[in-house]
């Protein structure tokens, strides 16, 4: 059937208990946006749409040979995604939502380590909601919520109605420290165009770091926001979160260590990336880079969650592009020292 | 040469079987279809997850994502033998004296003939259900190992353990042993006697479809570009014996049906090309030359004559060898 080769996007929710994650659910389901939807939830609870489609499942982490952390899996995602598959006629997409508590890697492993799993779906973006209200507390006593930020490509500051302007910058000054690539929304009662958090393509190769022309550019002090830095500047046009010192809120155990250089030589890039992810990787929630091989005409780029890395040629640069090499870690105890140095002895 | 009666149905088929002398293809989306004098069919189910045929052959029990267990007989009429709505029913297995278990989450049901139910709770969730071959006894796979439960019986639930995720599990004929697929591309066998353990590695991806010969002396696999066969017959099953691999081709097996009475096992590919070969000595008879979806399920008639195949995108049918 032509459908089975055509992967369904899954969009995967995760956000402390009371951040605003059935409220958006429901928002998803409800909107005329023409997609149906299949959900699979944790606890039906308070899903108040009719939806056939609506799927209890027990999160079960699967770990696989070692015990590693990098090779888990959610168990119940393979088997409910294998179930919907039969009838893949039904559906536009899935939302996975996750409890408060969830750790999303095994979650997002489950998309690239199960062969079923993979050749029928694709991971589109992990989007995490987070009370403006209540984050600095969540961090304090939840190595999950900053788990959750750290893994997001999307994150939606929920409830910016319960606090003022100062906290929300210091809010967004917390999450961009814990995790600089990812977008960030301001919104109230989860009200979001839904455009801004699916089909995002943000695991997919070709798109993923186009949707972000000035990938880590917010890091650069030579940057300056334009029209086409599609981040959180809908209510922020002084741009505060720039600033690199965590917000003092951020309790965080997390860091990211975004790192930039010249032109690398692939046959010093392979082995270092292969090693750094073996060696780092129980640390590395994520990566994400944009790199610029000497004489090559492309960019290539790569992408990880703990060990699991991938790479690709993305597109040709442009002449006005500057050949540079770009990557983001985000994890914990991560040397910057150490990561610096090797990245930087890649360059051709 | 075998002649093939095509079926084209619309969906995926979970199982393609016998009802008596009736073949039945039950699809993904609770529809049965059935050839008796032409074809017909009746929608049983609000998504079909999983069948199987009862022991002596007379029913198909199926489970659904509308949490109910079907019987349905070889002329069509159904009868919902348990109904646990808003749940799906993940797993279904037939046993001896007309006993049906099937499973929803962490919870093993099993189903007497008389309609007394008992229950049984794993830790994780249940992926597989089997019978022994004597007696109510059920084995259930779940993560780390599989538990076996006496249905009826107040006694403790032994614990077979083995690291890692446990899907399907299988008795053999004699009752000796338990195997089960797991997660990560391997069989994993007990020999019920002492515990024994044997490891059975080496597939390139998942093991979705087992079955054992007609003498219960060799189990085929799926789950690697051969039927994958190994040997039951030594006292030590297949520890220290390598497997045959039979009908190798550059394409995966994706079920594999052994024939009732001979040392021949029929072999479904990912192209949906169909084999059937011989064992020990791998003699190949091709059956069935592509088609459009991946073989999901296979079936002898119980004289081995005819072969019931179904598949992912529902181009199913029958396989006559007499003709």
């Amino acid at each position: 059937m032509s459908e089975a080769y055509n992967p369904i996007p899954v969009t995967v929710l995760t956000g402390y208990l009371g951040s605003g994650k059935t409220t958006l659910l429901n928002r998803i389901l409800s909107e005329d946006h023409g997609k149906r939807y299949a959900v699979i939830v944790n606890e039906f609870g308070e899903i108040g749409i009719d939806n056939d489609l609506i799927v209890e499942s027990d999160e079960e982490i699967y770990e696989m040979n070692n015990g590693c952390v990098c090779c888990t899996v959610r168990g119940d995602l393979i088997r409910v995604v294998e179930g919907l598959m039969r009838r893949p006629g039904r559906f536009d997409a899935i939302v996975v939502e996750t409890t408060g508590l969830a750790d999303p890697a095994p979650v997002a492993q489950t998309f690239f380590m199960d062969d079923d799993v993979r050749q029928k779906t694709r991971l589109d973006a992990v989007v995490a909601l987070v009370d403006a209200k209540h984050l600095p507390l969540r961090l304090k006593d939840s190595r999950e919520a900053e788990d959750q930020i750290a893994f997001a490509d999307v994150v939606l500051l929920n409830k910016t109605d319960l606090v003022g302007e100062d906290e929300l910058r210091e809010r967004e000054q917390a999450i961009r420290a814990i995790n600089p690539s990812a977008r960030i929304h301001r919104t109230e009662r989860a009200g979001i165009g839904l455009d801004d958090v699916l089909d995002r393509g943000a695991f997919d190769l070709q798109r993923a770091l186009d949707n972000d022309p000035h990938f880590l550019d917010h890091d650069h002090p030579d940057h300056v926001c334009g029209p086409d830095c599609d981040h959180d500047h809908d209510h922020d046009h002084d741009h505060h979160h720039h600033h690199h010192a965590p917000a003092d809120i951020h309790d965080a155990t997390i860091q990211s260590v975004s790192l930039r250089a010249g032109p690398l030589k692939p046959d010093l890039f392979f082995p270092w990336i292969q090693k750094t992810t073996q060696i780092d990787g129980p640390n590395i929630l994520r990566l994400k880079g944009i790199i610029a091989f000497d004489e090559d005409d492309e960019r290539y780029i790569v992408q990880g969650i703990h060990m699991l890395v991938e790479g690709d040629h993305q597109r040709a640069w442009k002449p006005d592009e500057k050949r540079e090499s770009r990557i983001v870690f985000i994890g914990r105890d991560l040397d910057h020292e150490k990561l610096k140095r090797t990245f930087e002895a890649c360059q051709a | 040469m075998p002649t093939i009666a095509p079926l084209h149905l619309d969906g995926h088929c979970v199982a393609a079987n016998f009802i008596g002398a009736v073949p039945f293809f039950a699809l993904a989306d609770g529809s049965l279809h059935w050839l008796d004098h032409g074809g017909k069919s009746a929608d049983i189910h609000d998504g079909l997850l999983c069948a199987t045929r009862d022991w002596q052959g007379r029913s198909l029990l199926t489970g659904g994502e509308d949490g109910k267990i079907v019987r349905t007989t070889s002329d069509g009429g159904s009868e919902i033998l348990a109904d646990n709505a808003g749940k799906w029913i993940n797993c279904i297995a037939a046993g001896p004296q007309d006993a049906v278990a099937f499973s929803t989450g962490r919870s093993t049901i099993v189903r007497k003939a008389d309609g007394t139910l008992s229950e049984f709770q794993e830790e994780r969730t249940v992926e597989g259900l089997a019978f022994a071959p004597k007696g109510l006894r059920i084995a259930a796979t779940r993560y780390n190992g599989v538990s076996l439960h006496w249905a009826g019986i107040q006694a403790p639930a032994v614990d077979l353990d083995w690291k890692g995720a446990h899907t399907q599990v299988i008795f053999s004929p004699d009752g000796n042993y338990v195997v089960s697929s797991m997660q990560e591309n391997a069989l994993h066998g007990w020999r019920l006697s002492d515990g024994k353990h044997m490891r059975m590695s080496g597939y390139p991806s998942k093991v979705k479809s087992l079955s054992w010969s007609a003498r219960g002396k060799w189990l085929a696999s799926s789950g690697a570009p051969a039927a994958v066969v190994w040997p039951f017959s030594g006292k030590d099953g297949p520890m220290g014996k390598a497997p045959l691999q039979l009908g190798k081709r550059d394409e995966a097996v994706t079920c594999v049906a052994c024939h009732p009475t001979d040392d021949v096992v029929a072999i479904g590919y990912g192209d949906g090309t169909i084999l059937a070969a011989s064992f020990p000595e791998g003699k190949e008879a091709t059956l069935r030359r592509s088609g459009k979806g991946a073989v999901s399920s296979m079936q002898w008639n119980d004289k081995g004559v005819q072969l019931a195949f179904g598949t992912e995108s529902g181009d199913c049918g029958i396989i006559d060898l007499t003709a």
